[in-house]
Order: C-alpha cells, then sequence, then structure tokens
C-alpha cells in the first residue's frame, strides 16, 4: 500500500508518502507559503522514493478544522490528485494528527488538541489512544471559547497546540490542574495523518475525489442583507 | 510550426462563477459546463469571498466530469490544463490554481495559469469568422470598465479604465437604490425598454473631456437624488433606468469611437457580461457602420465568465510552450499590461457554430 498525506491547516505545509511501511515527509513552518511549497514536496518525495505517481493507492488530507484558506488548498489539491489519478481520498482530521503526534511522544494519556480559530475561539478535539496507540476521537471536534471548553472524566490529560499558546491562561480554569506536562506547541503534519491512515484503508473508509471537502465548524461567515438590517435596528432601539 | 493537436481544460473560479471546458486545437470547443452562485449570494446583496470559493470547490470534480462526458473523453485525453491565475478573489483563485495544477501534475502535462481578462479578450476566438489583430476591445462588466488595445495576441495596451466603478457594478447599484433585488442589473436593462431615456436629464460622465476613461459615480449620485425626489412609481423607475442606460450607452459608445479614431484600428471586440446590453449594441453598430469599423461579440453565455475562454487563451499559450508549476501561484492583483506576446505559429483554427454542434452530438 503507497499512500501520500498532505496538510495545510496551520502555518505548517507537510506532504508525506507512506511506501510499503516506511514514511517519508517533508515539513516546513511557512506561512502563505504553502500553495508554492505543497506540490515541490510531493514531487521530490516521489523522486526521493523512486515511486512512480500511478503506485499512489489513495490520497489523504488534513480535511480541518484550521485555517478556512489552508484546508481549502489541501482539499482542492486532493482532489486534483486523487481525480488526476482515479484514486480514493481520505479526510482526517487536522485535531487528530496533532493529538496523534502527542500520543506517539507521551503514551497512554487523553489529549485535548487544540488550534487557535482566532475571534476568540479554539477548534477542539479530545482524544485518547486505542491498543494500538492510534487515537481515538471522544466526540465531536467544535469550535467554542476557551472557557467554555470542558474536558472528559479521565483525571490526567495531555494538551497540544496553539490554541493552548494564545489561550492558555483562558484554558487554565479547566485544564490547570489535570495537565500532566507542559503543553507541547505543535502543528499538525502529514506523517502523523499516515498513522492514521492506516486504521481507515484497513476499513476501507475512502470515498471518491469529489468528497475531499473541508470541515470548516464554521459555518456562518456573513450577514445576509436582512440580518444586517435587522442589527442595524435593534442597535437604534438599543 | 504545425498547429498541435491539443486538448485543454479550461478551469474560471476568480469570482463568483465555476467555469470548465474542454478545447480542442483542430476540433474547437469539445464542452463546456458553468455554475453560477448568483442565487447564493443574493441574499447577502454581493458576493461574499469566503462563500464564494466554498461553492467552487464543491462544484469542480462535479463540472468537470460533465466536461468529459460531452466531450466523451477520459481524463488521461486531457493534454493540458489551463486555469485562471488572476486577476480576482484570492481565496476563489487559488480553488481553481491548486486543482488545475495538481490534475495537471498527476496526469504529468503541462499547466498554465491565465489572465482573466485575457481570456475575455480571446473569447471571440470561439466564434466563427474570429476578429484578426489589432484591434480595439471593450471590456465591460461587473468588475471591469476598460478599453484595451490589442495589437497581437499577447500585446495589450490599456487605453482606458475606470477611475471608480466598474459599469456592471454601477446598473447592479441603481437598481437597488431603485428597489430592485441582487444583482438588479440585467432587470434595470430590462425595465429601461419600456422607458423614456429623455425623461431624466443626466450628465454624460467624463465626454466633456479628452481621454478613454470611465467614471460612473457621479452617475450613480445624480440616479440616487433623481430617485428621492421622484414620485417612485413604476413609470418612474422605468423611465430613470432609461435615461441612466441611454447616459451609460452613450458614454461608453463614444469612448469606443475615440478608441479607434486614435489606434487606426478597424475592428472592435466586445467582451464582458454588460457587452450583452441591446441598447449598446444597437448602438455601437450603428456608430461603427458609420466609421466602417467591424463590431465582434461573443456569444451570449462566453460574455459573462466562463471556462471555455480560458481554454483558449491557455491553448494558444501552452501551444506557445508556456507553462506554469508544479508550485502554484495566483495573482488578484495583475495588469494585463504585463503579458507577452503571444509565440508566433500557436494560432488556432477558425471554427464555426455547425462544427461546435457536430462535436457536441
Amino acid at each position: 500500500m503507497n499512500l501520500l498525506a498532505i496538510d495545510t491547516s496551520t502555518e505548517a505545509c507537510s506532504a508525506a508518502l507512506w511506501v510499503d511501511g516506511r514514511i517519508l515527509e517533508r515539513f516546513e513552518v511557512a506561512p502563505r507559503k504553502h500553495a508554492e511549497l505543497l506540490l515541490p514536496m510531493i514531487d521530490e518525495l516521489l523522486l526521493e522514493a523512486e515511486l512512480p505517481r500511478s503506485a499512489l493507492d489513495a490520497i489523504v488530507f488534513g480535511r480541518g478544522p484550521g485555517s478556512f484558506t489552508g484546508v481549502r488548498l489541501a482539499a482542492s489539491v486532493a482532489q486534483g490528485l486523487a481525480f488526476g489519478l482515479g484514486i480514493p481520498v481520505i479526510p482526517l482530521s487536522s485535531l487528530a494528527a496533532l493529538a496523534q503526534a502527542e500520543a506517539d511522544e507521551h503514551p497512554g494519556l487523553p489529549i485535548a488538541a487544540m488550534i487557535d480559530a482566532r475571534m476568540g475561539e479554539i477548534y477542539l478535539g479530545l482524544y485518547k489512544p486505542d491498543a494500538e496507540g492510534l487515537v481515538v476521537a471522544l466526540n465531536a471536534e467544535r469550535v467554542l471559547p476557551p472557557e467554555q471548553v470542558q474536558l472528559g472524566t479521565e483525571a490526567q490529560w495531555r494538551a497540544v497546540g496553539s490554541g493552548w499558546q494564545t489561550y492558555g491562561k483562558a484554558l487554565s480554569g479547566e485544564l490547570g490542574s489535570r495537565l500532566q506536562g507542559q503543553p507541547q506547541p505543535r502543528y499538525p503534519r502529514a506523517a502523523a495523518l499516515l498513522k492514521l491512515a492506516q486504521r481507515e484503508a484497513r476499513s476501507s473508509r475512502w470515498q471518491t475525489p469529489e468528497h475531499a471537502q473541508p470541515l470548516y465548524l464554521r459555518d456562518k461567515v456573513a450577514l445576509t442583507v436582512s440580518e444586517r438590517l435587522e442589527q442595524r435596528r435593534l442597535a437604534a432601539v438599543g | 510550426m504545425a498547429t498541435p493537436n491539443l486538448t485543454t481544460l479550461g478551469i474560471e473560479t476568480s469570482c463568483d462563477e465555476t467555469g470548465l471546458a474542454l478545447y480542442n486545437t483542430e476540433r474547437g470547443l469539445l464542452g463546456h459546463a458553468l455554475f453560477s452562485q448568483i442565487d447564493i449570494h443574493a441574499a447577502y446583496g454581493g458576493v461574499v469571498p469566503e462563500i464564494a470559493s466554498r461553492d467552487h470547490l464543491r462544484k469542480l470534480l462535479p463540472l468537470l466530469q460533465e466536461v468529459l462526458d460531452q466531450a466523451g473523453m477520459q481524463r488521461s485525453d486531457i493534454d493540458a490544463v489551463a486555469y485562471t491565475a488572476g486577476p480576482g478573489l484570492v481565496g476563489a483563485l487559488l480553488v481553481g490554481a491548486c486543482l488545475g495544477q495538481s490534475l495537471a501534475f498527476a496526469l504529468q502535462r503541462p499547466a498554465l495559469g491565465v489572465h482573466h481578462l485575457e481570456g475575455h479578450l480571446l473569447a471571440p476566438l470561439l466564434e466563427a469568422d474570429p476578429p484578426q489583430p489589432p484591434f480595439v476591445a471593450l471590456l465591460v462588466s461587473g468588475g471591469h470598465t476598460q478599453l484595451i488595445a490589442v495589437r497581437a495576441l499577447g500585446d495589450y495596451e490599456l487605453l482606458g479604465d475606470t477611475l471608480d466603478d466598474a459599469t456592471g457594478e454601477a446598473f447592479d447599484k441603481c437598481a437597488q437604490l431603485m428597489g430592485l433585488p441582487y444583482p438588479g442589473g440585467p432587470a434595470l436593462a430590462r425595465l429601461a425598454e419600456e422607458g423614456d431615456p429623455t425623461a431624466f436629464k443626466l450628465a454624460r460622465p467624463m465626454l466633456d473631456r479628452p481621454g478613454l476613461d470611465f467614471s460612473f459615480s457621479g452617475l450613480k449620485t445624480q440616479v440616487a437624488l433623481a430617485w428621492r425626489d421622484s414620485a417612485q412609481d413604476d413609470r418612474s423607475r422605468r423611465d430613470l433606468a432609461a435615461s441612466f442606460q441611454a447616459a451609460v450607452v452613450e458614454t461608453l459608445v463614444e469612448k469606443c469611437r475615440r478608441a479607434w479614431t486614435q489606434t487606426g484600428f478597424s475592428t472592435l471586440v466586445v467582451a464582458g457580461g454588460v457587452g450583452a446590453n441591446r441598447r449598446l449594441r444597437a448602438d455601437l453598430r450603428e456608430l461603427a457602420s458609420r466609421d466602417g469599423v467591424q463590431v465582434h461579440y461573443p456569444r451570449p453565455e462566453f460574455c459573462t465568465d466562463n471556462g471555455a475562454m480560458i481554454a483558449v487563451a491557455g491553448a494558444l499559450r501552452l501551444a506557445g510552450g508556456e507553462s506554469s508549476g508544479p508550485a502554484i501561484s495566483v495573482r488578484p492583483r495583475w495588469p494585463l499590461a504585463e503579458l507577452t506576446r503571444i509565440a508566433e505559429g500557436s494560432g488556432l483554427r477558425a471554427q464555426g457554430p455547425e462544427e461546435l454542434d457536430s462535436a457536441r452530438s
């Protein structure tokens, strides 16, 4: 089985190849340069592995949540590659990728993965490693203010991602006493997606290329004309 | 150099229309499909860039499959991919550029980022009896109002531009202040046909001074004041629409006349959505025939944004050996004058509508 994974959901841009059990990866923290970097990274990896494009079996991509432009970039490149090669896609959570990298270093503990969502909110996903050490989501990912974060019943947690870096103080009420170790500044990366993709591939959880769509979580992005009028009316009244 | 037999996929996602097309250098247009997001943005009173980007990503592959089916082709029959790289909304451009460039990467075919306005300028090449450079082009749409000297394919000089609103934008805004739903431009033009164009006295912007630039914001203010002081009934709406349209059309037509006089070119190409305006077409026809100038229009569906014009412009440049990538880049702002002349010998064969029909059936 040969898989290509990409993630551009945060400031980091990464691509990784799974070639018969071996992982090769390119990773760079390069804000606003993902479009420029991504295909050349993939090209380099294929050359290094001496793998023809046609030998790829599926495209794995970080479908978010994260930067809207970033997750769309990964999804549109996944669509183009998968359609062009006639192979399926495996959309995976960028929060799960964060949690997986953390679980690899600190096995056993449940993990709160948090990405800064701007506008005073974070994207949150709670995970627990299974018997194989692959993380499993404890609930659906959410976007919420850091003050509203609630962990599960487990006593000890690890935390990871830019959400902690930005909102550590607001999060300390819920997390403070239950955190084990200092949260790591970490980005989702393609190599972690590849690990998780093994489980998906085994259970044939892949999809046709047009289903390579982002998970934005934030779906209200603008006010309609009538909502703007209503807001103005309320402002005038209030 | 012989014209290579090349099938180019064209992808357009610069604003609120997702357009795909397949164009073959010998057989012409093999298929095209378009999804317009107008209804999606209507509730917001204008294009919301984030919503536009999201929708492009949902529509691209289904439309790509549709054009392949129309052409009776497989993905492996695509020889090259052309996508709009600018100007336009950055997020929307990125979706088409990423998909186009990575599709070409997977197929191991060349790809090229195309200038959206060059697509509009070369759209008449999709018609029978295409215009030959040099010609003057009037590019008139919701986003642009420009007069361009096309000295050769790829050799463009901007002669005049709008200093504020684009023509289509002025139509939409005037329609909105007269209470027509978004985007009201076409509805305003329909109303204008039943109104009296002399009922309201509106100034002809920029006609009193030399040059080829346009300005429509002052006219818009005049319309707002005239509407405020009118009876605001159906009749004043019709008459004001007609008076506004007459002022706009007279300005456009006179600037076109100045442009063909100044350049000495005897061909005018009208492109962009407002090019479908009936009053504009009638008045241009009259003045052009008096001056011995030939006017070319793309068919109405290729006046507005579409994938076919990107496929044609891309095919010409790809056949001339140009390509881009694998690094993906878009240019939300991209002056047309920065383009370079298209290599000799990459010319396309003219193609009649009959051939198109047989290619499609």
